[in-house]
């Protein structure tokens, strides 16, 4: 009687396994496309302009670093990227495309 | 999606099924919110009718798509804007001149086809950025550097084409004159070699610039006679150390003979670093001038009240630091030399040493440069070292002296004339600008030039950009205004927004226009459909002159 609940148990983790090498896959190429189109701006260290811009703008409040907020929905992500806010230009799909900004969202996500 | 005036739907629904048959559908791209990506980010027609629209968008991935996109273009009568990487912002990012045309989006083709480290050069294609090709060089390990713009994400192809510059070597901070050979996409849809490039078998296409016959290349920089899908470049192999040294001169008029000997030190190719004109009384690039200078100014000082202020400060009244690429002990030698020129044409005139790297720079030099670039220090900023990055855009992004940062800025860059006079004169002509035109008297009013080039000056003033209608308008007001000035004392501006490329063309009006009628003669011969780029630069196709012919 047991043996089709394992079965199907297994079958269960397989499919969880599967989605957290998914998710694990999405996030490095979220992390790729992070590190090539935002660092230079939002990373971390001196000569960031958008780093500085968000520290001016929060003061504290909220980290400086895209990488170490929490607040990130995959919707503001998207929004930033598409239509840019003052000096920060918004980026073509040729430049990051739907799928790299998913994976960008997803990796900024909280 | 608006679509591109004089053509019919049918047309264009043919032309798009051509496009997406080249390119394939994905890479086609006509819904509003794709389109809206191809807005110039620091439009100054933000929110006007005006602005400057694509009616779509397609993006090759090899040079016989580009030339099957152009085919179609020319059956159907489709406009076309060719952008790189499209991040010319502040001189038009990547919209089109004329609204409704289709962008033909060259950043798929980002390939680094060759580096050639024994001929220091290489060749690339239009979609390749700044910071591609430093981590190429960095992964490979190569001994070159790429003289790169401010902007580390523009295009090397894009920004020679718009007659970028830099900040290392004499010889390559002039980007256009960096480049050696091209491949070009016709408007009818041939492809074109320049140079050694047109000769089949020659292995000297990035070696020597010519061939035979005249040289065509300047024909596809700032213009629409052509896609360019390739181009070669000289790169500056990495020399040995750097060593930077200022010099400081006392009086006002002392500006004069400080040029004159800059430019003999240059030209004699003894300086090759890029100079950077200050004055001690300035500060760093982000420091307000103090107040009692810019109420002197604002006042109209006369030259002996500034002099007399410097002296209070302790301070000269100019400086200029010069910088020296190469062996160690030779450069040590020629900023020996150089102190002695000056010193024997200004009185007075005395010597800072500055600093030195030996090279490769190490990790911790690397961020101390870049700190100091952002604080806006007077140091060696990192383009000078072959590096690109963003830390320029610290100027307008927000920041505690800066809460509320624009929307962007227009460049404002008129050529003068490399003498002190011409500082003094174009002092005085955007002083009283600044008065007639109620622009902020720290753009202009006591300002030096710009030295990327060593046989002439440019000033570079970013106009802002900002989300009111009103405040738009008067800026492009200003700033047409602004050209129409810098023209009437026979100063011309480099490089242009499209919105004002009409205007700047018209001002290089020599003998009724010579130059703008034979651009037109030649429009007219090479894409007699007017399909290609059309307004690029105040080069209209003939059905688009408003009856000029």
């Amino acid at each position: 009687m047991k043996r089709p609940f394992v079965a199907i148990a297994v079958l269960g983790l397989g499919v969880a396994v599967n989605a957290a090498a998914q998710d694990a896959a999405v996030e490095q190429r979220g992390k790729e496309v992070f590190d090539y189109w935002c660092s230079a701006c939002h990373g971390a260290g001196p000569g960031k302009p958008g780093t500085s811009a968000l520290q001016a703008l929060y003061n504290g409040q909220k980290p400086a670093l895209l990488e170490e907020r929490t607040d990130l929905t995959p919707e503001l992500t998207r929004s930033f990227v598409r239509t840019g806010v003052t000096v920060m230009p918004f980026f073509r799909k040729t430049e990051i495309s739907d799928a790299d900004l998913d994976a960008l969202a997803a990796y900024l996500a909280p | 999606m608006a679509l591109p005036s004089g053509v019919s739907q049918r047309d264009f629904d043919r032309a798009r099924l051509a496009f997406e048959a080249a390119v394939g559908a994905e890479w086609v791209f006509t819904s509003d919110e794709d389109v809206a990506l191809y807005r110039d980010a620091y439009s100054p027609f933000k929110g006007e009718s005006e602005e400057r629209v694509a009616s779509a968008a397609v993006a090759p991935y090899t040079v016989e798509e580009v030339q099957a996109v152009m085919r179609a273009a020319n059956e159907y009568r489709i406009p076309i804007y060719p952008i790189s990487t499209g991040k010319n912002l502040g001189y038009g990012g990547s919209a089109p001149n004329l609204s409704g045309s289709v962008v033909l989006d060259l950043k798929r083709m980002n390939r680094i086809l060759e580096v050639n480290e024994r001929n220091a050069s290489a060749l690339v294609e239009p979609g390749v950025s700044y910071f591609d090709f430093y981590r190429y060089i960095q992964e490979h390990k190569l001994k070159v550097w790429m003289d790169c713009p401010d902007p580390g994400w523009g295009s090397l192809v894009g920004n020679a084409l718009d007659h970028g510059g830099g900040y290392t070597r004499t010889t390559f901070r002039n980007h256009f004159d960096a480049h050696c050979g091209m491949e070009v996409v016709l408007a009818n849809g041939d492809l074109l070699r320049t140079g050694m490039g047109a000769l089949p078998g020659a292995e000297t296409w990035q070696q020597y610039k010519f061939g035979v016959g005249p040289w065509i290349d300047g024909l596809f920089s700032q213009s629409n006679f052509g896609v360019v899908t390739k181009m070669g470049f000289w790169l500056m192999p990495q020399p040995d150390a750097y060593l930077t040294g200022t010099v400081v001169v006392p009086r006002y008029s002392d500006l004069i003979p400080l040029v004159d000997t800059l430019n003999f030190v240059e030209n004699s190719g003894v300086v090759n670093g890029m100079p950077q004109l200050g004055s001690p009384l300035l500060g760093g690039f982000f420091n307000p001038i103090q107040s009692e200078l810019r109420e002197l100014i604002e006042n109209g000082a006369s030259t002996d009240e500034l002099e007399a202020y410097a002296r209070r400060q302790g301070a000269g009244y100019w400086s200029c630091t010069l910088k020296f690429y190469g062996p160690e002990k030779s450069i040590a030698a020629d900023w020996e030399w150089c102190q002695d020129k000056f010193a024997a044409a200004i009185p007075g005139a005395t010597f800072e040493n500055g600093e030195q790297f030996r090279f490769p720079l190490s990790t911790e030099e690397i961020e101390a440069i870049t700190r100091g670039q952002a604080l806006g220090s007077r140091n060696s900023t990192l383009p000078e070292f072959g590096i690109p990055s963003l830390t320029m855009f610290s100027i307008g992004a927000r920041s505690a002296t800066n809460p509320n940062p624009t929307e962007g800025h227009m460049w404002f860059s008129p050529i003068i004339p490399r003498t002190g006079e011409a500082i003094i004169e174009a002092n005085r002509v955007f002083s009283e600008a600044a008065r007639e035109l109620d622009l902020p008297i720290n753009a202009v009013g006591f300002s030096l030039p710009t030295t990327y080039w060593n046989r002439a000056f440019i000033y570079l003033f970013g106009l802002p950009v900002t989300k009111d209608i009103a405040t738009n308008r008067a800026n492009r007001e200003k700033f047409e205004r602004l050209v129409k000035i810098v023209a009437e004392h026979g100063w011309g501006e480099y490089r242009t927004p499209p919105a004002f490329q009409d205007a700047v063309l018209a001002t290089y009006s020599f003998n009724n226009h010579a130059l703008r009628r034979f651009l037109e003669t030649l429009k007219d011969a090479v894409d007699p459909n007017g399909i290609l780029g059309a307004g690029r630069y105040g080069i209209w196709p003939r059905h688009l002159r408003g009856g000029r012919v």
